[in-house]
């Protein structure tokens, strides 16, 4: 029992980065319509900058605030610079701008700042929490996080004037325009919030994995996988099935005998894809009705 | 991500009126490829070892983007696990050759009949997923193939992280050519057959049917399109072709290893099918020269930056050429055509 509880608590520790990831991934998604591979390096080229301006000297929070600002304009940019023109093209070709921009910052990173690993520090420290061993004070921070930005976006796009115009702008572009909403704009916003979330969700995953340029990459697979299996549509899902792919793995590579270890994460995949057999737009999606 | 949609003006074949202009077309192009052909031929008398090895390399992937063009250019159901079906067929040519002494050119057929099965059986689930969901289902088999080769429990067979060392293909006797050509000339008969074998394919009657899951999936089964059968059909040969492609990778490269066949692997193969063309035969082989040849000459720039350099080239690409090579030149000839008629 202890051990399965301690399982748990690890697996909703791991499954917190996941959600965060997966929080992000939804996010561009409702914007764009499209999942954004280059989301984990943009969230390292973040967190790169906040290392970056720890290490001259600035203050965590200042640092923090201060990148979770350049990251929302550094997303927009983006969107505006390279995926405004790639609007027309098919869905292809904006993967393939994905996977450069991805190769792009990847290596960028790894030239700015070398390849060698960096510790990054946490704004809650380490020590364990109420002197339990089952979780300790950072990971506890990062759930904490993770449901005060889902909080802060539900209230966004639930009860702001611009929340309203970005959900018109992604649900149905021709007759948002007609209203008078600005829907390259409301593209760029988009962009601009995803890469805020993912600035904070790189500046918190960095003090558990440390800082490389390779960081994201495997995260970002589970916070995919966490987002698609909650529903792509549905926030509040992504970050249950973010939580819910730590917990598998975790359990998964702690319980079945004889493969459980090496093929955790196939085994995580494997139940992922068997949920999508039942229910193929995820659990908390909606599915696309189409006319004919 | 639904069906990727392609520009349909790009695809239709040239209206009724142009019929006589198209039959002398076709004997043009007829000239084009006998043309290419026979530089294809020439090509390993004309350069040494490491680029006739390039070359096979090349066809290779144009080979295994072929088999992932099948699929999405011309099914419109996505994957990003092509890499898995490349690295099974690898896996059992090396198997086959280095376990149980079959000989090279039994082993690329029965790479092919395996993937097929494999993939034929992959199919049948990913019936019912559709665009980004059967993407992460794909996504999944490219990320577990790694892991299932280098369990421990499939060690005697897989070589587990150390791989397989393939044996070199012995050159027939009565040929004056050294291994690297007659790999390459192996290959050549290979990729022609198979390619001959995609072109009829997709100008038959299945292949129309193929086509028309891939456009309108509901119209197409009001028409009388058994659309699970096909889809289930589609994937698995486009599973053979990639399948085959990575036997012939294990003989060129003769070595296999769990970690040649990562999610890298799959994601180029989708770069040079993008770059190449979606629905081109010939485009496969460009984006075949694109992810063999680019991200050397992006290293050869700039060692340090090479990934960079790597992703600045295929936006300029994508820029320049949203629809890929194939559409591209498609492209240049009507303008070309219009401006000569005018």
């Amino acid at each position: 029992m202890q051990l399965l509880l301690q399982q748990v608590m690890a697996g909703l520790a791991n499954g917190a980065i996941y959600a965060l990831v997966a929080l992000a991934v939804v996010m561009i998604y409702q914007a764009i319509d499209h999942l954004n591979f280059a989301q984990g390096e943009m969230a390292t080229f973040s967190a790169y900058v906040a290392w970056q301006l720890i290490a001259w000297g600035t203050p965590y929070w200042l640092a923090f605030v201060a990148v979770v600002i350049l990251s929302f304009i550094g997303g927009v940019a983006t969107e505006r610079i390279l995926f405004k023109p790639l609007h027309n093209a098919s869905i292809l070709a904006n993967l393939v701008a994905f996977i450069a921009l991805f190769s792009i910052l990847n290596s960028g990173d790894g030239y700015l700042w070398d390849y060698t690993i960096k510790t990054f520090p946490s704004p809650f420290g380490t020590k364990p929490l109420f002197g339990s061993v089952l979780i300790d004070a950072h990971e506890a921070g990062m759930i904490g996080v993770t449901a005060v930005m889902l909080g802060l976006i539900y209230l966004f796009f639930r009860g702001t004037r611009l929340g309203l115009a970005m959900r018109a702008a992604a649900a149905n572009p021709e007759s948002a325009r007609l209203v008078g909403i600005r829907v390259g704009w409301m593209t760029a916003l988009g962009w601009g919030i995803a890469a805020a979330i993912g600035g904070v969700a790189g500046m918190l995953i960095a003090p558990i994995v440390f800082l490389d340029p390779n960081m994201m990459f495997g995260v970002l697979l589970y916070g995919f996988a966490g987002a698609v299996l909650g529903g792509l549509t549905s926030p509040a899902g992504a970050v249950l099935g973010g939580f819910a792919v730590g917990v598998i793995e975790n359990l998964g590579g702690t319980f079945i005998p004889y493969f459980g270890r090496d093929l955790k994460l196939t085994i995580a995949l494997l139940v992922i894809v068997a949920v999508l057999m039942v229910r193929p737009a995820g659990i908390f999606g909606r599915s696309v009705v189409s006319r004919v | 991500m639904t069906t990727p949609h392609q520009d349909t003006t790009l695809f239709a074949p040239a209206g009724q009126a142009l019929g006589a202009r198209r039959a002398a077309l076709l004997t043009t192009r007829h000239w084009v490829w006998a043309g290419v052909l026979a530089v294809a031929v020439v090509l390993p008398f004309v350069f040494q070892g490491f680029v006739v090895f390039q070359l096979t390399e090349v066809m290779i992937y144009g080979l295994a983007i072929l088999g992932l063009n099948l699929l999405t250019g011309f099914n419109g159901q996505f994957s990003v696990g092509h890499g898995a079906f490349y690295g099974l067929g690898a896996y059992v040519t090396a198997i086959l050759m280095q376990r149980y002494g079959v000989a090279y050119y039994w082993t690329v057929p029965a790479a092919g009949g395996v993937c097929f099965a494999v993939g034929a059986l992959f199919g049948l689930p990913a019936l019912r997923l559709q665009g980004l969901y059967l993407a992460l289902a794909t996504f999944a088999l490219a990320v577990a193939l790694p892991q299932l080769l280098k369990f421990h429990g499939l060690e005697d067979w897989t070589g587990g992280v150390q791989g397989i060392v393939v044996d070199q293909p012995d050159v027939p006797g009565f040929l004056p050519i050294d291994t690297d050509q007659w790999l390459y000339y192996f290959t050549l008969a290979v990729v022609l057959a198979m390619f001959a074998g995609a072109a009829n394919l997709v100008k038959s009657r299945t292949g129309r049917a193929i086509m028309a899951i891939r456009d309108h999936p509901i119209a197409a089964a009001a028409m009388g399109v058994n659309e699970p059968l096909y889809k289930t059909l589609t994937f698995g040969v486009s599973a053979l072709y990639t399948g085959v492609a990575g036997a012939l990778g294990a003989l060129a490269v003769q070595f296999v290893a769990p970690d040649s066949f990562s999610l890298f692997l799959s994601i180029n193969f989708l770069v040079g099918l993008i770059l190449g063309g979606m629905g081109s035969l010939p485009g496969c082989l460009f984006g075949g020269l694109f992810v063999l040849y680019v991200p050397n000459i992006a290293e050869s720039v700039s060692r340090g930056l090479a990934g960079a350099i790597y992703g600045v080239i295929m936006l300029l690409v994508i820029f320049v050429m949203p629809s890929g090579a194939a559409g591209f030149t498609r492209l240049a000839f009507a303008y070309v055509s219009r401006w000569r008629n005018r």
